[in-house]
């Protein structure tokens, strides 16, 4: 019997939707596996028939609780993804048959063995490096992930079956990489905060074909009014390039405000943007080698050293004609905060300014960051 | 209009501390003044709206505010950040590529500038170290004015003030007063502490050769002197620096790209 929290009577409307919603896919019987990151080999829990799920990680309101086991001066992702997990109010989490990690960072990895108390979380060890042996160790661990699924369901996932799920998730990339490359066009037929939120609200959608479609549709839609109405009038707002950590937490207090101030994000080089989307996995290959290639491959800072991020961020700057690269760093992510370093450096070569902020999810410091992004915007249109 | 037919420009500087305006006429700065800001940005930004009544200049001015109250100047045409106003005020001041070191009561910003326009900019925030606001908690600590907070410090010998947080910075100077210390001594610590915090963000920043300070503290010939001592190069200053955002301000409101002369007693 599926049962909702015993809190549940006292939440919000849209998250009593969320909860029913997950309640009634359980109802019937469906696998649901919640997962965090753009590491995990989504592919294969298709293939398991069950769904993938991501996690609540980017608000403010479980911090608190979660600061309570967690020290205070950790990454907003990582406190809010097990805040959410210990006072259940992700419907997500709480009705996933397993949660799969991976060891992205050093906070997230000691995190997921306190969520191992709350709910079994399995961890995918990724290697920081990229070599042979760092590919080997990958598909190692890939087997492991194929094997984990096929124990927890008491079932068998075919060669066959995997290679449906690739096909199936690289034709999602492709329509997402569509959408996300309206940014290309000017003047920017879209909003930089349309694009971000469009493609984290698809929400809980189960269906991928379904996902797609409603993203295909709004490209179309999108493309069709550029046409007729923009067209060959370009615009002098400048274009910006949005990079580092995931920004959905902070998108309100940036990207929207940035916006309103008179410049365009028209770019996205992050793991809700089109970093995992450029690099399809590979359909000829064998399967496991294939998988292991295209995730070890994604351009994340934890990689050591990560020069593959600063080649695409330099080939964004000329692809979607980038005025100045706004950098978002989550408070006390160490390997994003140190690269920094190298992604200024690239800004400074292609000869454009960079500004990095380094927030959380509080909007204590909402004024300060409005001047920054002024000072930035004038800073272009000078 | 005016009968000479020429508008007045007006910058508004609200900062944290000090109320700075600026009144040019065509390229030349013809009136100043400095108000402090109190408690509430609307009250100041009246106060200064009758000043400028008193003097005529509301009659035909184009305004342009900025600071962090800079919102409050209902009155203003536009508002424009403090970086920018800052990097054109200084330009027009110094008249060379330089880094800006603008230390205020709030925040301290680094701004390099090249052929007048910003090129990149780095401000601190959500910490009063390095900040004007530091010496001024400091100095009501030690029973002083600020301008006796820097003739002390000149007779002293710098005790350790290492703590980055003010507060507990207020706490180590309680106990240098309680141990007994020479207030002289204890002032040079705290200025030594601030000079330390700001050459530390331009080395991160990547200062340049040409280094110039505005802002609230650039009236002080001691705190010049020790800043330059801890980077390691001459800063340059200007009487009027302390007004360089108010100039900028009033160089926006006349699209001007330079300033001819300052012409006030």
């Amino acid at each position: 019997m599926v049962q909702l929290p015993k809190n549940f009577e006292t939440y919000a409307e849209a998250r009593k939707t969320g909860f029913l919603n997950m309640k009634k896919l359980k109802d019937e019987g469906r696998r649901v596996v919640g997962m965090f990151c753009s590491f995990v080999p989504t592919e294969l829990v298709e293939a398991a028939d069950a769904t993938t799920v991501t996690l609540c990680a980017t608000s403010e309101e479980p911090i608190p609780a979660a600061e309570t086991k967690l020290p205070r001066n950790l990454c907003p992702l990582i406190k809010a993804s097990y805040g959410f997990a210990l006072t259940d109010t992700c419907p997500y989490f709480y009705f996933s048959d397993f949660i799969v990690g991976e060891t992205t960072c050093d906070g997230k990895k000691k995190m997921f063995e306190m969520m191992n108390e709350i709910k079994e979380t399995y961890v995918m060890q990724l290697p920081s490096y990229r070599n042979d042996m760092a590919l080997k160790a990958w598909e190692h661990e890939i087997e492991a992930f194929w094997k984990k699924l096929e124990d927890f369901y008491h079932i068998t996932i075919t060669e066959e079956d995997v290679k449906k799920a690739i096909r199936l998730k690289n034709r999602e990339r492709d329509v997402m990489l569509r959408f996300l490359e309206l940014g290309k066009l000017n003047p920017a037929p879209i909003s930089g905060y349309e694009l971000g939120t469009r493609l984290d609200s698809l929400g809980f959608n189960p269906d991928i074909e379904a996902r797609c479609r409603i993203i295909e549709e709004r490209t179309a839609e999108v493309l069709k009014d550029w046409e007729e109405n923009y067209k060959g009038k370009p615009s002098r707002r400048p274009r910006i390039l949005v990079t580092g950590c995931p920004n959905s937490g902070v998108r309100e207090k940036t990207i929207k405000v940035i916006e309103e101030l008179g410049a365009d994000v028209v770019a996205f080089d992050c793991c809700n943007g089109t970093r995992e989307k450029v690099e399809k996995v590979d359909e000829n290959l064998p399967v496991v080698e294939a998988l292991a290639k295209k995730y070890l491959n994604i351009n994340c800072s934890i990689m050591s050293p990560n020069t593959n991020r600063m080649d695409y961020i330099r080939e964004m700057i000329d692809d979607y004609a980038v005025d100045g690269v706004l950098e978002l760093i989550l408070t006390a992510c160490h390997t994003y905060s140190i690269e920094s370093h190298y992604v200024k450096k690239v800004a400074d070569e292609k000869g454009i300014p960079y500004l990095k902020i380094e927030t959380d999810y509080s909007t204590a410091d909402s004024g300060q960051i409005n001047t920054r992004l002024e000072a930035f915007v004038e800073t272009m249109e000078q | 209009m005016m009968a000479d037919g020429q508008e007045y420009y007006v910058g508004i500087d609200i900062g944290s501390t000090a109320s700075k305006t600026v009144i040019m006429q065509g390229e030349k700065v013809i009136d100043a003044f400095t108000l402090p800001t109190g408690w509430n940005g609307r009250e100041i930004s009246e106060l200064i709206y009758s000043k400028l009544q008193e003097k005529g200049y509301q009659k035909a001015m184009r305004c342009i505010a900025t600071g962090y109250g800079r919102v409050c100047v209902d009155y203003a045409d536009k508002v424009v950040t403090e970086i920018t106003c800052h990097g054109r005020g200084a330009w027009a001041l110094f008249g060379k590529n330089c880094t800006v070191i603008d230390i205020g009561g709030q925040d301290t910003k680094m701004i390099n500038i090249e052929n007048g326009q910003v090129r990149d900019f780095l401000m601190n925030d959500k910490c009063a170290a390095g900040t004007g606001k530091f010496i001024e908690v400091m100095a009501t600590r030690l029973g002083a004015g600020l301008e006796e907070m820097y003739e002390l410090a000149r007779n002293g010998q710098p005790l350790a003030i290492s703590s980055m947080c003010t507060v507990f910075a207020e706490s180590e100077v309680i106990s240098h007063i309680g141990a007994g210390k020479k207030r002289e001594d204890i002032a040079a610590g705290v200025i030594e502490s601030v000079a330390n915090r700001v050459a530390g963000m331009a080395n991160r920043f990547g200062a340049g050769d040409t280094i110039v300070l505005t802002g609230g503290l650039s009236v002080s010939p001691y705190f010049i002197e020790i800043l330059s001592k801890k980077l390691g190069k001459d800063v340059d200053c200007h009487p009027f620096a302390r007004y360089a955002g108010a100039l900028g301000a009033a160089m926006s409101a006349g699209r001007l790209k330079r300033v001819e002369c300052i012409d006030i007693e």
